[in-house]
């Protein structure tokens, strides 16, 4: 069985222009121990599908419509908000793009680390702040001791991101949901937060599901792949289907426009034409339809239904066999 | 001999004071750039990479004169434009464009793209209205933009289409050089590589030399003939592109090349991350200012800084050592 099941999860907002579908009908697992990738371009879902299973969608703009979130046989989508409270920080963690916007800014990283294991244990304050030194040591904090009783602001962006992975990770959660959390950081600090990630991981046992827009990051650290594109789940699969044999237009054209260290220089790039359409003017038929050159007649019509490429692996278009 | 560079930069420093303590009294320099020659032909392009904070908007910024440096000299098509004042400068203004970042910051969000696009024809006292309006309608079919955006207000624009209109702005007036910083950094996969295949268009057509300002090595080396690699206000290592992917001296440069995430899922070798954090230019390390975080580091490189130094006739590194 797998640790969270997500079943035709559906999120809208409410917006002074209407109601948008920001997360269509989107399905996915992810099993224990494994790392799940979710990517796609800026707006297409990832974090709104991050902040459904979590239940923190901004308020009241943002519902849950649709569907189920499975975690550990619980639906996350019907538990009371007291209940939910607990499942996040003890069974779910979560670390953002942004560290600043995870920490506080006038409370030193000590007294951070050792509220949300007083608040989740049956720890007395020195066991508390003793294991806080530990975890910070853990997550390569150089003098944990002395960093304990220094502010947020003291810190690189690049330490912040590491004591957020501390605070996520204090109670040794099931799942670490990690939305886009080297994007702000340089390539070198980028690869020292990748490898603490796995190396946490492998430690405890616990899966991961990593949110970015690389597809680099994606195909280093990840299991599995889910490529969203305008709220819809594109492909999905092992990395080796996707990235060997990407069935997705989109997935073939976004592998194809990345330039790399191994293309000729200043040759032409492949591009998608066009860019990804907003909320308010989705096309009726496959969301990809006006960027895509397979499209035909069928494409603007209907929603192409998930088919299966091979086991796992699945794809939703009309055309993936022809192309 | 070669023929005159279109720019050249020798020994250019740039040390911003800093403030500190109640009477604000200036007794620190932020040396962002600290001794940084190179030189750019016509219809070259020379890449410049590193991490954030390591001086490379600053060095753009010398260049264009936004800032005056704090000691060295810049050259352009042979001429000394360091100190050049108003008028003077008025023609090198003209040959020495920017594009940003962020399009948004240099567009001025209130005017129409027609009026961002007329102005510097009418500072550069260029042209009648009709023979300007005639301009920038070729402008903007040079940079793929339809012709009615003219009417139109930069935030009804996406983020690939602002930036555009900032490129079409940059060859309004036929410049030679456009130091591009960070075009693409802020831009989605798909649309990045439209901008790619752009700026390498019309540096053909119109034989402009760029220098490209990028963190991203892979992006650099796209579109680059040569690439400087930049560490805390200093040139570590110049070569062509394909030199330096595949024959990089500087441990620096490796260990950039070696935390890229490839797109590859069977790639499995083993990164070599190096360890902490870019320093502060304000108290750069002794010596080699590489040495906290480098894998070679000997005695030698705490007290005696590495001077660049030819390895052979196009390959420049600030090491002690044949590494
Ligand atoms: N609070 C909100 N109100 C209205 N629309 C929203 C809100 N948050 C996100 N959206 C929309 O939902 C879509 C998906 O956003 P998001 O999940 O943040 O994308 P990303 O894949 O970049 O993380 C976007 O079109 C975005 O504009
Ligand atoms: N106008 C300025 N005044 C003072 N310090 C500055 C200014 N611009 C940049 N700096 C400092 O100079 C250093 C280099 O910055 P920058 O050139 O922007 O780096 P990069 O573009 O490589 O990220 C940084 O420490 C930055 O804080
Ligand atoms: S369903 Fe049609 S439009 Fe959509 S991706 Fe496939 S071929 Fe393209
Ligand atoms: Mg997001
Ligand atoms: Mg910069």
């Amino acid at each position: 069985m797998p640790l969270l099941e997500i079943s035709n999860l559906t999120t809208e907002f409410d917006t002074d222009e209407g109601r948008v579908r920001a997360v269509d009908q989107i399905s996915f697992s992810a099993n224990a121990g494994e790392t799940l990738g979710i990517v796609g371009e800026s707006g297409c879902g990832k974090s709104v599908t991050a902040l459904s299973i979590m239940r923190l969608l901004p308020q009241p703009m943002g519902q849950i419509v649709g569907g189920s979130v499975l975690f550990q046989g619980r639906d996350l989508t019907k538990l009371p908000l007291s209940e939910m409270e607990k499942v996040r920080g003890n069974e779910i963690g979560m670390v953002f793009q942004e560290p600043m916007s995870a920490l506080n800014p006038v409370h030193t990283i000590g007294k951070q680390l050792a509220e949300g294991l007083l608040l989740h244990n049956d720890y007395g304050v020195q066991k508390a702040l003793k294991e806080s030194i530990d975890i910070l040591d853990r997550v390569g904090i150089a003098s944990p001791d002395v960093r304990m009783g220094e502010y947020p602001h003291q810190l690189s962006g690049g330490m912040r991101q590491r004591v957020v992975i501390a605070i996520a990770l204090a109670c040794k959660p099931a799942l670490l949901i990690a939305d886009e959390p080297t994007t702000a950081l340089d390539v070198t600090i980028q690869a020292q937060i990748l490898e603490l990630i796995k190396e946490l991981q492998t430690e405890m046992g616990m899966s991961v599901i990593l949110i970015t827009h690389d597809l680099g990051v994606i195909a280093e650290t990840c299991e599995q792949v889910v490529v969203m594109y305008a709220g819809k789940i594109a492909e999905k699969g092992s990395v080796f289907d996707v990235f060997d044999n990407p069935s997705h237009p989109y997935t073939r054209g976004l592998l194809a426009s990345i330039p790399r260290l191994t293309t000729q220089p200043k040759s032409k790039l492949s591009v998608i034409d066009g860019m990804v359409p907003g909320l308010r003017d989705l096309p009726a038929g496959c969301r990809f339809e006006n960027r895509c050159p397979y499209a035909r007649q069928a494409c603007t019509k209907s929603v192409p239904p998930i088919q299966i490429v091979e086991k796992r692996h699945e794809v939703s278009c009309f055309r993936w066999r022809d192309i | 001999m070669p023929d005159t560079p279109i720019l050249e930069v020798r020994d250019l420093k740039m040390h911003f004071p800093v403030n500190e303590g109640i009477l604000l009294r200036t007794n620190k320099f932020n040396k962002a750039v600290d001794g940084i020659s190179l030189s750019i032909q016509a219809g070259e392009t020379l890449g410049l990479v590193g991490e954030s904070g390591c001086g490379k908007s600053t060095l753009g910024r010398c260049i264009t004169r936004l800032y005056q440096p704090t000691s060295g000299s810049i050259f352009f098509e042979g001429q000394d434009i360091t100190r050049l004042k108003g008028n003077a400068l008025l023609p090198f203004r003209q040959n020495i464009q920017m594009i940003f970042q962020d399009p948004m910051e240099s567009l001025n969000a209130r005017h129409t793209v027609g009026d961002i696009l007329e102005e510097p024809f009418i500072v550069q006292k260029i042209g009648d209205r009709i023979s300007r309006k005639k301009r920038v309608q070729e402008l903007l079919e040079i940079v793929g933009l339809p012709a009615r955006s003219t009417s139109r207000y930069p935030f009804e624009f996406s983020g690939g289409q602002r930036q555009r209109i900032g490129i079409a702005r940059s060859i309004a007036l036929n410049p030679k050089l456009v130091i591009c910083d960070e075009p693409v950094s802020a831009l989605d996969v798909s649309i990045q590589s439209q901008i790619l295949n752009l700026l390498i268009d019309l540096q053909k057509e119109f034989n402009l030399s760029y220098l490209f300002i990028a963190h991203d090595l892979a992006v650099v080396k796209h579109i680059s003939d040569r690439i400087a690699i930049m560490y805390l206000g200093k040139v570590a290592e110049s070569a062509a592109g394909e030199t330096i992917y595949h024959h990089p001296k500087h441990p620096y440069t490796r260990s950039l090349i070696s935390a890229i995430p490839i797109p590859d899922p069977h790639r499995k070798i083993k990164r070599q991350v190096i360890s902490g954090d870019v320093p502060s230019p304000i108290d750069p390390p002794s010596g080699c200012s590489f040495h906290p975080r480098c894998p070679h580091v000997t005695d030698r490189c705490k007290h005696e800084p590495p001077q660049l130094r030819f390895i052979d006739d196009k390959h420049l590194v600030s090491c002690h050592f044949d590494l």
